[in-house]
Order: C-alpha cells, then sequence, then structure tokens
C-alpha cells in the first residue's frame, strides 16, 4: 500500500463535505473515505494487480468536480456525445452526465407510467440502500474512493414484470481537464423485468481519472443485457468496477468495449446467486499506442445449477498491454454448476504484449468448468489466405482483427452499435487514432 | 493473351529441396495438369508460385506476362493476375467473404468494388452455392463442397489471368466436382482463363478437359504430353515415370498412397 501526500491532495474529508448531497451521503462518504485512508493505493505487489501499472497512478494530479464553473453544473445534452448517442439508434431513455454530474434525463412516457425510474441515484429516495447495494463496500480501494466523492449517480429501475423493449442509454461525458469523475450506475431489475441498458464513457482530451461503479441487481427470473463502451481518450486512466447479483432463473448478458484510455482497467464480478440464474459475460479491447486495458473477471456462483460462459477478445498493437485474470469460483452449495471462460489475445506487434491468467476456485462437486486462453500474432495462414485472393497485408491484418472480434460485436445488443463500433476498429486498426 | 511461364524452379521447405527445377508453361485458354502422386511436390510448387511463407525459393523464376513474380508479395501476385483456388481453404473466422473480394479488389489500379456483390450472387447460382453462405465467414462449417464452390465463385469474381486448381476435386462429389469444373471450363472459354490444375487422380480431368498433362516426380517434371497421357496414367500408375535420379536424393515425405483418404483405388 501507498500512503497518500495528504498535504498535497485533494481527496479529503473536507473536498468530500464539499461535495452536494443528501443529507444520507454525508456519513457514507466519511466511511468510504475512512477504509480508503486505512487501505491506501494498491500496488503491484497485491495479485488482483499483478501486471497492472497501478504504482504510476498519481492520484494527487486530480482533483474532485466540486462545484459549478468547471463543467461540473451544467446541464443538457453535450454537443459531443450526440454522435454516440444517435449510434445506439432507437431508445426508450437517455440519461448523461457530465464531469459526474447529471446533466439530462429523459425517459420515455410510457414507460415513466409503468413505475420505470432513469434518473439521478442521489435524489432517489431509498438511495441511501440502492448505493453499494451490489458492490459491497471494501471490496476495492477505488470503489471507496468513488463512493467518498461521489456527486451524482444514475438510477435505472425497472419494476417486477416489466418489459423495456428499445434500449435505455447512459452516457458519462469527461470534458474538465485534471478532474477526477466518480460516476456511478444502480440498474435494478425486478422479478421477470427485462431491459437493456448501453452505457457509454467518453472524454474530450483532458487528464482525468475516471473511478466508475456499475452495480447490477437482476432479479429474479429478470433478463438484463448490458453493454459497457468505453471510448476515454488518451490521458485518462480508469479504475472501474461492475459487480453484478443474478437471482434465481435470471439472465445476465453483459458486453464490455474497451477502446480508450491509457490505463483502462474493468474488475468485473459477477455473482450468482439464485438457483438457476446464468451470466454471459463479454468483452473485447484494442489498445494501442501505450495503452494498457487490465481487466480481472469473477464468476461466483453461490447457488446450484447456476452457468456462467465468459468470453474476453482482445488486440494490443503498437506498445499497448493486455492484461486479463479471471477466476471461477464455485462455492459448495453450488451444485450442478457449469462454469467456462475463455479469452484470447491478439498481439500485432513486436512492442505489443499480453498476458492471460486464468484461475479456478472449486468447492463442490458435480460441476462442469472449463478455462482457455491464448496469446499470440494473427495466423499465418488466415493472412496467405486472403491475400493470395489479391488483398493487402495491412487490409487482411484488419479483417482478421475484425473478424476475431465479431464472435463479440455480433452479440451486442443493438445492431446499429455493432455496426458503428466496427467502423471505429476498423479506423483504429487503419492507424487513426 | 497471357502465359504462366515457370523455368527452372527451385524450392526447399525445411531445409529439404522438395522443388528440383520445374520447368513449364500456361497460356491463356489453356488447361494444363499437372499429376503427381503424394509427395512429389504438387503442393508446394501451387504454394510457391504463390509466395506462401515458409519456402525458400532456391533458383529459377515464375513469369506472368514478363514480371517477376518471386520477386512480388502474395497479394501482388494475385493482383498481376493469378488465382490459387487451395486445397483445403482456410476458415477465416468473422470475415465474410464479400468483405474479402471487396477488399480485394479495391486494391486494383482500376478498383471498381460497385459490381463486387451483383457478381458474387451471379457466380454463386453458377455454380450452386446457396446464397445463405456468402454472408458466412469465409470457410468456416463449410462442408468440402461447399469450399470448392467457394474457390470458384471467388475465381470467377477476381478474374484473374491465371488459375491454379490445387486438387480441386479432394473432398468433391460428383455433382459439385461438375459444376466446379464447367465454370471453370468456362472461364476458359469467356475470358481466356489459363488454367493450371494440379492432381493426383485423373478423375478431375473427366471433366475438365486438359490440352497438356504434365507428370510431376520427385520436385521435377519427367514427362509432358496430351490428354491421352491422363488415361494412361490412370491405367499404369506413376510407376512408369519414375525419376532417373531417384537415388541420388532423399525419398519425399509419405509417398505412400495408402494413407491418403482419398485414394483412387484404380492407381
Amino acid at each position: 500500500m501507498r500512503p497518500l501526500f495528504r498535504e498535497m491532495s485533494s481527496f479529503t474529508h473536507d473536498t468530500a463535505a464539499e461535495l452536494q448531497g443528501p443529507d444520507w451521503l454525508a456519513g457514507r462518504r466519511a466511511a468510504a473515505l475512512e477504509r480508503f485512508d486505512d487501505t491506501g493505493l494498491p500496488t503491484e505487489q497485491e495479485e488482483i494487480w499483478r501486471y497492472s501499472r497501478i504504482s504510476e497512478l498519481d492520484l494527487d494530479a486530480y482533483s474532485p468536480v466540486t462545484g459549478d464553473g468547471d463543467g461540473g453544473g451544467e446541464t443538457g445534452i453535450p454537443e459531443d456525445v450526440r454522435s454516440s448517442v444517435e449510434a445506439v439508434g432507437a431508445h426508450s431513455g437517455l440519461i448523461v452526465t457530465r464531469n459526474g454530474r447529471v446533466a439530462h434525463a429523459g425517459l420515455d412516457p410510457d414507460l415513466a407510467e409503468r413505475g420505470v425510474e432513469l434518473g439521478d441515484l442521489l435524489a432517489a429516495p431509498d438511495g441511501d440502500d440502492l448505493l453499494g447495494s451490489v458492490a459491497a463496500p471494501g471490496t476495492d480501494p477505488f470503489t471507496d474512493l468513488a463512493t467518498a466523492f461521489v456527486a451524482g449517480g444514475v438510477l435505472v429501475r425497472v419494476p417486477a414484470g416489466v418489459t423495456v423493449d428499445a434500449p435505455i442509454v447512459v452516457v458519462h461525458w469527461i470534458d474538465h481537464d485534471g478532474a477526477a469523475v466518480f460516476p456511478r450506475t444502480v440498474v435494478v431489475l425486478g422479478a421477470n423485468a427485462e431491459a437493456t441498458v448501453v452505457e457509454r464513457y467518453q472524454s474530450a482530451d483532458v487528464a482525468a481519472f475516471v473511478d466508475p461503479v456499475v452495480e447490477l441487481d437482476v432479479g429474479d427470473a429478470a433478463r438484463l443485457r448490458y453493454a459497457n463502451v468505453q471510448e476515454l481518450g488518451p490521458r485518462v486512466w480508469q479504475t472501474a468496477y461492475q459487480a453484478s447479483r443474478v437471482g434465481r432463473d435470471a439472465e445476465l448478458t453483459s458486453t464490455a468495449v474497451a477502446l480508450g484510455g491509457d490505463y483502462a482497467r474493468l474488475r468485473t464480478d459477477a455473482r450468482l446467486e439464485g438457483r438457476g440464474g446464468s451470466s454471459r459475460l463479454m468483452a473485447v479491447y484494442f489498445g494501442s499506442a501505450a495503452t494498457m486495458h487490465d481487466f480481472r473477471t469473477l464468476q461466483d456462483h453461490s447457488a446450484p445449477q447456476t452457468t456462467s460462459d465468459l468470453l474476453f477478445k482482445g488486440a494490443v498493437a503498437d506498445t499497448a498491454k493486455g492484461v486479463y485474470s479471471g477466476l471461477i469460483r464455485v462455492r459448495k452449495d453450488a451444485s450442478g454448476t457449469n462454469a467456462f471462460q475463455t479469452n484470447r489475445n491478439l498481439v500485432l506487434s513486436e512492442g505489443a504484449g499480453a498476458e492471460s491468467v486464468p484461475n479456478l476456485e472449486i468447492e463442490t462437486n458435480d460441476v462442469r468448468c472449463s478455462h482457455a486462453s491464448a496469446v499470440g500474432p494473427i495466423d499465418e495462414e488466415q493472412r496467405y489466405y486472403l491475400e493470395s485472393r489479391g488483398v493487402p497485408p495491412e487490409v487482411a491484418e484488419r479483417l482478421i482483427v475484425l473478424g476475431f472480434f465479431d464472435e463479440v460485436l455480433q452479440r451486442l445488443p443493438s445492431p446499429t452499435l455493432a455496426a458503428r463500433l466496427r467502423e471505429r476498429l476498423a479506423a483504429r486498426l487503419g492507424g487513426e487514432a | 493473351m497471357s502465359e504462366l511461364v515457370v523455368s527452372g524452379l527451385r524450392a526447399a521447405v525445411g531445409g529439404q529441396e522438395i522443388l528440383r527445377g520445374i520447368d513449364l508453361r500456361v497460356e491463356s485458354g489453356q488447361v494444363h495438369a499437372v499429376m503427381g502422386p503424394n509427395g512429389s511436390g504438387k503442393s508446394t510448387f501451387a504454394h510457391v508460385i504463390m509466395g506462401k511463407p515458409g519456402y525458400d525459393v532456391l533458383g529459377g523464376s515464375v513469369t506472368l506476362d514478363e514480371t517477376e513474380l518471386l520477386d512480388l508479395p502474395t497479394w501482388r501476385r494475385a493482383q498481376a493476375g493469378l488465382f490459387l483456388a487451395l486445397q483445403y481453404p482456410t476458415e477465416v473466422p468473422g470475415v465474410p467473404l464479400e468483405d474479402a473480394l471487396v477488399e480485394a479488389v479495391r486494391a486494383r489500379d482500376d478498383g471498381n468494388v460497385d459490381q463486387v456483390h451483383e457478381r458474387l450472387a451471379n457466380e454463386a447460382a453458377r455454380v450452386g452455392l446457396e446464397a445463405r453462405f456468402l454472408d458466412r465467414p469465409l470457410n468456416v462449417d463449410f462442408s468440402g463442397g461447399e469450399k470448392k464452390r467457394n474457390e470458384t465463385v471467388q475465381l470467377g469474381v477476381l478474374r484473374p489471368k491465371i488459375a491454379l486448381l490445387d486438387e480441386i476435386d479432394s473432398g468433391l462429389d460428383i455433382d459439385a466436382l461438375r459444376a466446379v469444373s464447367r465454370r471453370i471450363e468456362d472461364e476458359t472459354k469467356e475470358n481466356n482463363l489459363g488454367v493450371l490444375v494440379i492432381t493426383h487422380y485423373s478423375r478431375v480431368l473427366r471433366e475438365l478437359e486438359p490440352d497438356v498433362v504434365s507428370v510431376l516426380r520427385m520436385g521435377r517434371i519427367v514427362a509432358t504430353g496430351g490428354p491421352e497421357m491422363a488415361e494412361e496414367l490412370e491405367r499404369t500408375g506413376y510407376a512408369g515415370y519414375d525419376d532417373d535420379d531417384e537415388g541420388e536424393v532423399a525419398p519425399a515425405p509419405s509417398r505412400d498412397a495408402a494413407a491418403d483418404p482419398f485414394a483412387d483405388p484404380l492407381l
């Protein structure tokens, strides 16, 4: 653990107290900051941070966005995020945060009438119960930091039995240089509800620290399709935590797409707590220049007859690095579990590299588990095949990498978003920033 | 009029010389069959002409209309007018056929990609490849017959000057073989395609009639003749075409015809 240089730091109780929020939040902030101060910043010595660059994080270079006038209090949909909203296509609701505060929220009135909620988490009457209901305090120092300095949150709540057809879009926009931003999203699906949530993280070309926490609570027999698309700028550090709880016979399909950031971490914990629940976790990540994408996953089975299926696919170019470390944990009550984990990485240049570390921890019999991981260059036979048709080498490489990602992209809950991301990836593979 | 001219071509794989000086010509409108037993260097010959990595060219030249192909990377050879239909077409997950052909056409000097979609549909209909295969990833979960029809569709869209067909009949039922052969034969007439068909068995040559037959043994062309030579080979086998020098070189790998799942009992 590394101490913070307190005399220089903005991450103090005084700063936390300056942030707006409901009364219940003050005590939560103080408790979270105390936990964070006790643990301090992590280092690569800890297994869960191995291969990361976390020691390079200079937290004191950033400050929480405390008030108006620094891009924190402006409302409306920023011009820069309009195209990414359009990319999702038809949607039933849109909420936009800017530098961590809710700037716009709009929901199909029919859905509102049926009890669907889309708005600021901190303004919800039961916000105190919702915040941290799935992402338990003390799990990760950055989750505690996020609770201490949260300035606004997103709540998506679908009552029992209600189906939301078109996606609900959540966009987080960061354009304040030097900002430390703590986006919080809580998605709650009641029993037998169904919804699609597409969340996007984007920034202007600023230096920023973004510490998102996403809590997904999928009630019994509910079905949640969730996508998380990260296209932060090249000077942004991200330490994200996505926690989910999947109830009895419920289904979670989660897809992460990571294209940006300087160092961008996403820790995904998927807890299957009810009999017959299932989670499908997917990711694609493409790193260029000196980006590091760092994924930690936990498929946590604590109920019988549960299924989890994970497929993470990454590619690294230039001097980019990819890290994947995943654990399947089958607790002793989780008999009849099926759990699968696959991580594949394409290394596109000599200076790039990827680590892939799969793990199993099984405390019961009667389980079916498998894991597979691969790190390697583009398949020579595939390249030769395309080149023998007359496809130039750099184009063949682009086609093969896009094809490699397609297994995940084609399962995104929005085909228009998938098409947009294919274009974006194609441009990036063609050398665009 | 185009001409592929192979002169004195020598090549090695893993330090072992497989092609030991091949001379051969194929011109527009012509079907030239190269027949040989397993291990004679047939597939090596095709891949060396196409420029597959892992083969070391030791000497000789391969020209297409005065252009030295051995100096060019694979994709440039294809752009120069060469096409290789592979014995075992590679699966390319997530890459649709149309995307690959659009990029191949786009890279041409006069690349016009507008007609690729329509031509693909036409070509698929001509060889009996169901349209649903056109949207699938290249060769993924295709049967042997679908793969070869797919290679032929690509040939039809790309319209090369010279096509190398490496064991085009392996894994094909007779209907697929006829459809593929007829399409290639039509191409020799309609667009003056020159064809180098590389095969172990004469079966394909009953559908795709050769003008010239050469026999490849131990990395050399040991005989060249007319179409009647294919029939003769069917009767006598390759034993009659032993290379004079056979005793002087290390045996090529796997000449055991019994190990070949497509072995023709007539040979």
